[in-house]
């Protein structure tokens, strides 16, 4: 398998990351938010693994391990919220929810 | 079984933290069991002991538990110590047993409260604070229980807090203690820095040891003392606090005045009457405020119309026998008179307890009237506790006492013949203002209708201090009436005998015979003025000038009104004007600023997610620039 170059690599996450924040600030739906916050979370699990390569070492897989169960476990609470704000909403606009604050 | 002797401030203790924390959701029958029952096994415990100290005292009578080291610091190594001796033990039953039959009483007459679990838990504190004060082994686990009657005396006299009037004489009596307590503390400092410790065993050791008689120190040091026992036994000048203190519930006037708070001050000075014996104008300065404050507070008392208020001045004025007592050396009568004074007090306000519940909350004694035969056991124990307070001869309690001290105050070296008049005028006074009572409640017509019957609950105790009333004298007569001295000689194990002085011309007989007939005299009076010619009584009051020093006694001799002008207002002005200075604009700026900046920051909470996720995203771009490029 030929290597990748780290930089390549970490350019990608990075790119990946700044598209999840943008889709984040920009997007009012609330399941296109939590899209934008998985990939997010991928683009952090890949320079994990990058990381991981450029060394030799297993840690990044590992810890790729955790946000994948991390992440899992985010969207099932994720969707339930969606579920529950639709029902009472009628709407999955994110800014119409705002009865929370302080 | 000495080593109980923890359990005696545990149990109230264990009770009052059970109450304050699960009391609300108590049901409601199982709070007086708790609060009452821990003073109880509290009382039993104390017996126990008692038992096993008479039975097999300890080496030097004297037993000393330590628990556990409470600060060690630089030398100064305070205990969390028991010390028990005659003294100790006596007074530990005494406020036991009686805080038992007050806390039983309480549960029926506070049975309708809201706050009937925080009553009880106050009470219980009080309680235990009460027996730390007295078995503390040191002048600073002393001091602790000594702030805890504090505190809970206050919150027990704002117990009805919903009135303002409370919530003042609540207060009214924090700050005149703590006026004392300055006193004190200021005293405990010099005796530390002196003597270099506040065990009080070793300290009236290295008193006796290092202070030459009559030095300056211990005068200084006596006084001090002095100051705090003034403060919290209600004498002159800081008496002011008590009559008002008539706030509070009944069954807590009985404690505070019976058994506990008022006697502390009492019991501080017979703790350290070594250091009194150094010092005979500290002792004189006692003697003379007792004598002073019995005679004053009797005025006071005869011109009341509040029932609790004629009893709280009678505390007053006892209480002055107590110190007239101590100052003259006669330390054993002091605690004879505060036993026998703990049972007739505390029965006389559990029957105006009674006698107010019934009466629908009427505290003026001029409403009551005729109550002799709608209530015998009310009248006959309340009769008996009256006799003993004004020290009807041969078969009451209060005699034996007041007779002892009396005479004491005639042969001791430390007595004198004025202190002697005047503890005879102050029995005058007693007898007069104590059948004025009774004649105006019990005998006479009727004026207002009986509302309800208090219960068994109520009448026990009342029956069962009525006996002690009685039988509580015989423990130790004259030389001319059985010449018992079992008191006495207990009381010697802890505290020195009197020192007789010259004989001035008068034996033990005839001093009981003055003092008899002064108890006539005031009885003859008072039956002429309350039950024969009620007119006399009017018409003597009449004229200007005894109207005006009715109103003068009334009012506590002005002091009041004196303390109103010489600290309370000039105090308020201070504050007043020095409301608006310069350090106060500089917390006023910061309170300010803070508060412009909550209205800012309140502005970016707006529940809009987007909008927190870009601050996150912002701060965390400003934070890794600042880390990356700075």
């Amino acid at each position: 398998m030929a290597s990748i170059p780290m930089h390549q690599g970490l350019l990608l996450a990075g790119i990946l990351f700044a598209l999840g924040l943008v889709g984040l600030l920009v997007r009012r739906n609330v399941v296109f938010t939590l899209m934008s916050l998985e990939i997010m979370l991928n683009a952090a699990g890949l320079a994990f693994v990058v990381a991981g390569a450029r060394w030799g070492q297993p840690d990044g897989q590992i810890v790729f391990m955790f946000i994948l169960t991390m992440a899992a476990a985010e969207v099932s609470v994720g969707l339930a919220l969606v579920l529950r704000i639709y029902h009472r909403f009628k709407t999955l606009d994110a800014d119409a929810v705002s009865e929370m604050k302080g | 079984m000495l080593h109980l002797l923890w359990l005696v401030p545990a149990l109230p203790l264990a009770s009052f933290a059970v109450l304050a924390t699960l009391g609300k959701r108590m049901p409601r029958r199982m709070v007086p069991v708790l609060g009452a029952g821990s003073v109880g096994l509290s009382a039993v415990v104390a017996i126990i002991i008692t038992i096993n100290f008479l039975s097999s005292p300890p080496p030097g009578n004297h037993f000393t538990q330590v628990l556990w080291t409470w600060i060690d610091v630089g030398g100064f190594r305070p205990e969390i110590a028991f010390y028990l001796d005659s003294l100790s033990l006596l007074m530990t039953l005494v406020v036991t047993f009686v805080s038992f039959l007050i806390h039983f009483y309480s549960a029926e007459f506070m049975e309708e409260d809201e706050g009937y679990s925080r009553f009880f838990a106050y009470m219980n504190l009080f309680v235990a604070s009460m027996c730390i004060l007295l078995l503390g082994s040191n002048l600073l686990l002393l001091f602790l229980g000594w702030e805890g009657v504090g505190l809970c005396s206050y919150l027990l006299i704002g117990f009805w807090y919903k009135d303002p009037v409370n919530g003042l004489a609540a207060r009214k009596a924090f700050i005149v203690t703590r006026v004392g307590d300055t006193a004190m503390t200021l005293g405990l400092f010099l005796l530390f820095t002196n003597l270099g410790t506040l065990d009080i065993q070793e300290l009236m050791h290295r008193a006796l040891a290092q202070w030459p008689m009559g030095s300056t120190l211990p005068v200084a040091a006596g006084l001090l003392l002095l100051g705090g026992a003034v403060g919290k036994s209600a004498q002159l000048p800081l008496q002011t606090w008590l009559p008002d203190a008539m706030a509070g519930p009944t069954p807590t006037s009985a404690l505070i005045h019976a058994a506990t708070m008022v006697t502390a001050g009492v019991y501080l000075i017979a703790r350290t009457h070594v250091l009194y014996s150094l010092a005979p104008a500290a002792q004189l300065a006692v003697a003379v405020v007792g004598a002073a404050t019995l005679i004053l507070a009797g005025f006071s008392a005869i011109t009341q119309s509040d029932i609790k208020r004629v009893l709280a001045y009678s505390t007053v004025s006892q209480i002055g026998y107590m110190f007239l007592a101590l100052g003259v050396g006669a330390w054993s009568a002091a605690i004879f008179h505060f036993m026998t004074h703990a049972f007739f007090k505390a029965l006389l306000f559990l029957g105006a307890g009674v006698i107010i519940e019934s009466l629908h909350h009427e505290h003026s004694i001029f409403k009551m009237g005729g109550l002799r035969k709608e209530m015998p056991v009310a009248f006959w124990t309340f009769l008996v506790a009256g006799c003993s307070l004004a020290g009807l001869p041969l078969i009451t309690a209060g005699f034996y006492s007041k007779g002892l001290i009396i005479w004491d105050t005639w042969s001791s070296t430390r007595g004198s013949a004025a202190l002697w008049v005047a503890a005879v005028f102050g029995v005058l006074l007693t007898s007069l203002y104590t059948f004025r009572l009774i004649f105006l409640v019990f005998f006479g017509e009727m004026k207002t209708q009986i509302h309800k019957r208090p219960g068994f609950r109520m009448l026990m105790p009342c029956v069962v201090l009525a006996v002690l009333s009685v039988v509580g004298g015989f423990v130790d007569t004259p030389g001319f009436l059985g010449n018992v001295h079992s008191f006495t000689d207990f009381m010697r194990r802890a505290l020195p005998p009197v020192t007789e002085g010259p004989l001035r011309g008068m034996s033990e007989l005839g001093s009981e015979s003055l003092v008899t007939l002064a108890f006539l005299i005031g009885l003859s009076v008072a039956y002429l003025f309350f039950i024969r010619k009620r007119e006399y009584a009017e018409a003597i009051t009449t004229p200007v000038l005894a109207k005006s020093l009715h109103r003068f006694w009334y009012a506590d001799w002005g002091m009041d009104w004196l303390y109103e002008r010489v600290f309370v207002r000039p105090i308020l002005w201070f504050a007043r004007v020095d409301k608006g200075d310069f350090v106060d604009y500089i917390y006023s700026g910061i309170a300010l600023f803070t508060e412009l900046l909550y209205h800012g920051v309140r502005k970016t909470e707006n529940g809009r997610m987007r909008w927190y996720a870009a601050g996150i995203a912002a701060g965390s771009i400003i934070f890794l620039a600042i880390v990356l490029f700075l």
